[in-house]
């Protein structure tokens, strides 16, 4: 299931805008990965690119390529959607679909593309989704409430949940605890080493903490000036990044002395 | 001369000086002006919906209750606007089945799948056509779309003629209750259309972008976030659209040529004519006890239209937990 991405010279155009220059990096399976960086670094539009989500966005556009497991994600005649079933996301806020139950959530992404799927087998990935995220024992008996009636961090593993239940290649998070308290954190943190185990990971996070905390290699972006693309600075074991940075830069942001 | 100011201003507690603005004060014009002029607002429609509810009934009363010779028809007041009755609700209805898939698609198109550059002219379009005047519509739908659609009619007659509503024989003007309802629809388009895309652009991008993370093409995300999201401002959108049909006076006072006749033939030529259309056409001529029966079908069409957005209500209401208000 995991499988493993390398990226090389890849740019991130909007329009005529350069957000992203030159990311080379190779992201190991079974391996959680954290990108950090100041504001609008581009940290998560670079995070966006890995699953053509940044398309959204009119204009979006990229060179270079995002190789997953040796198919160029942005190859001739390669779906984004496609792309999207593989390469899973979790979001900064929890976005359960409020029109839909907690088990209509989980299996939101199954019913799509027209796969029918029986109810038992249906019922059978709801549960291992939802154990999976470590929330079946708190919804069990109640998989007919509407995901809104969950908490906040609840909400948010449900999302995981989603995710998973489609069985990615990848698993991409966009600051997924930051709009969590830190028992709920803690949580999620908990469930990414779990998930490691099946999937390989990228974090995006404003949390230095989280990130020496999860992460086993850690990726540094900023970001010259104001206009300027967000460049990686460095890339490393995430030990090495948070004992001994070869770069100026990184060692600046991560001792909290700016960003 | 010698008593201090304050004590007129607050009261026992006021006294001392009155130098610092303490923690508590209530003073704040700006908010009561702002709140009284809200609530002012919102008791003048109640108001204004109960005076004209008070004069329907005044004045309709004496057509209720009158001997059954002495009502225009010579029945009595209930066989009067059963046909009334009949034709608006089912004029209101054909409009809605036309105009309801149709708005849907015209304000997804320009909120989800038009470029920009087309979208933004294409909503001030169809904006515009809301403006056009209905007496311009009824024309419209004499002169022009009648004639056109005789031939549709014939058709219809002769190949779904086993259905009661095209049994036919088909009117030779096409001045026909299916006439009407067309008509009728492409009025209440403007206003479903716009009232649908406005709730579909409020659709959360978290939402969208949800669906589409999880491999959702364009349509799938549109059927799982932006429809049910939009569900009650959509319900919304058809009362509005269904409003002003049931009560749409010329356009179909223009088109049809009313018959006290209960029918569901809609290609025929003798149509039953709506509430709001008979009064138009009856008042000028009308005195006494006539005027009293047309104002009582006016509280007749009065009472629908409430029942009808009561239950309109009630739809959206029963889901509530599952609404995307709780996005």
């Amino acid at each position: 299931m995991a499988k493993r991405i390398d990226v090389k010279d890849l740019d991130i155009y909007y329009g005529s805008f350069r957000a992203v220059e030159g990311v080379t990096m190779s992201i190991e399976p079974r391996s959680i990965t954290a990108l950090i960086g100041p504001s609008g670094c581009g940290k998560s539009t670079f995070l966006r690119s890995l699953n053509r989500m940044h398309e959204v966005i009119p204009g979006a556009r990229v060179s270079g390529s995002v190789i997953l497991d040796g198919q160029d994600l942005y190859g001739a005649g390669v779906d984004p959607v496609s792309v999207r079933r593989h390469v899973g996301m979790v979001f900064q806020r929890p976005n359960p679909f409020p029109t839909m139950s907690i088990y209509e959530n989980v299996v939101a992404g199954m019913r799509l593309n027209g796969r029918g799927t029986r109810k038992a087998a249906m019922d059978e990935v709801v549960e291992g989704a939802l154990q999976g995220a470590n929330l079946w024992n708190e919804v069990k008996d109640r998989l007919d409430r509407p995901g809104s009636s969950l908490s906040g961090g609840q909400q948010q593993r449900l999302c995981i949940a989603r995710a998973i239940a489609v069985k990615p290649d990848v698993l991409l998070m966009d600051e997924p605890c930051s709009a969590l308290d830190p028992i709920s954190t803690l949580a999620i943190e908990d469930l990414m080493d779990q998930l490691k185990k099946d999937y390989t990971i990228v974090i995006v996070t404003h949390n230095m903490q989280q990130a020496a905390r999860v992460s086993d290699r850690t990726g540094f972006f900023n970001i010259a000036g104001t206009g300027q693309p967000g460049k990686l600075i460095e890339m490393d074991e995430t030990s090495t990044m948070f004992s001994t940075p070869s770069n100026q830069a990184t060692e600046d942001y991560i001792s909290g002395r700016f960003g | 001369m010698t008593t201090p100011a304050t004590t007129q201003v607050g009261g026992p507690l006021d006294q001392g000086p009155p130098a610092e603005p303490r923690i508590g004060s209530r003073n704040r014009t700006g908010d009561k002006i702002f709140s009284g002029t809200a609530t002012a607002a919102g008791i003048t429609i109640l108001v204004t919906l109960a005076g004209i509810a008070a004069f329907l009934l005044y004045e309709g009363f004496p057509a209720l209750v009158a001997a059954p010779e002495d009502v225009p028809g010579g029945e009595g007041f209930w066989p009067y606007v059963q046909p009334l009755l009949f034709g608006t609700v089912l004029a209101a209805v054909i409009a809605l089945i036309i105009a309801a898939p149709l708005s849907i698609g015209i304000a997804l198109f320009i909120s989800h799948y038009a470029p920009r550059k087309i979208a933004a002219p294409l909503g001030y379009l169809v904006d515009l056509l809301a403006a056009v005047p209905s007496v311009v519509y009824g024309l419209w739908g004499i002169f022009f779309l009648a004639p056109q659609l005789v031939p549709v009619f014939q058709w219809l007659e002769n190949t779904l003629g086993f259905l009661p509503f095209f049994e036919g024989p088909t009117s030779a003007t096409g001045r026909t209750m299916l006439t009407a309802g067309i008509v009728l629809a492409v009025m209440i388009l403007p206003i479903m259309s716009g009232v649908n895309r406005e709730v579909f652009l409020q659709t959360p991008r978290l939402q969208e972008e949800a669906a589409l993370a999880l491999g959702a093409t364009r349509s799938e995300m549109i059927r799982m976030t932006v429809l049910p999201f939009a569900r009650s401002g959509m319900v919304s959108g058809a009362m509005l659209g269904l409003g002003r049909a049931l009560g749409e006076t010329l356009a179909v006072a223009l088109v049809l040529s009313p018959a006290a006749v209960i029918s569901f033939n809609l290609i025929g030529s003798t149509n039953s004519s709506t509430i709001a259309a008979n009064i138009a056409l009856n008042f000028p001529e009308s005195s006494g006890l006539a005027v009293n029966t047309l104002i009582a079908t006016g509280l007749v069409l009065f009472t629908l239209t409430f029942v009808v957005n009561f239950i309109a209500r009630a739809v959206v209401a029963r889901r509530k937990d599952f609404s995307g208000a709780n996005a």
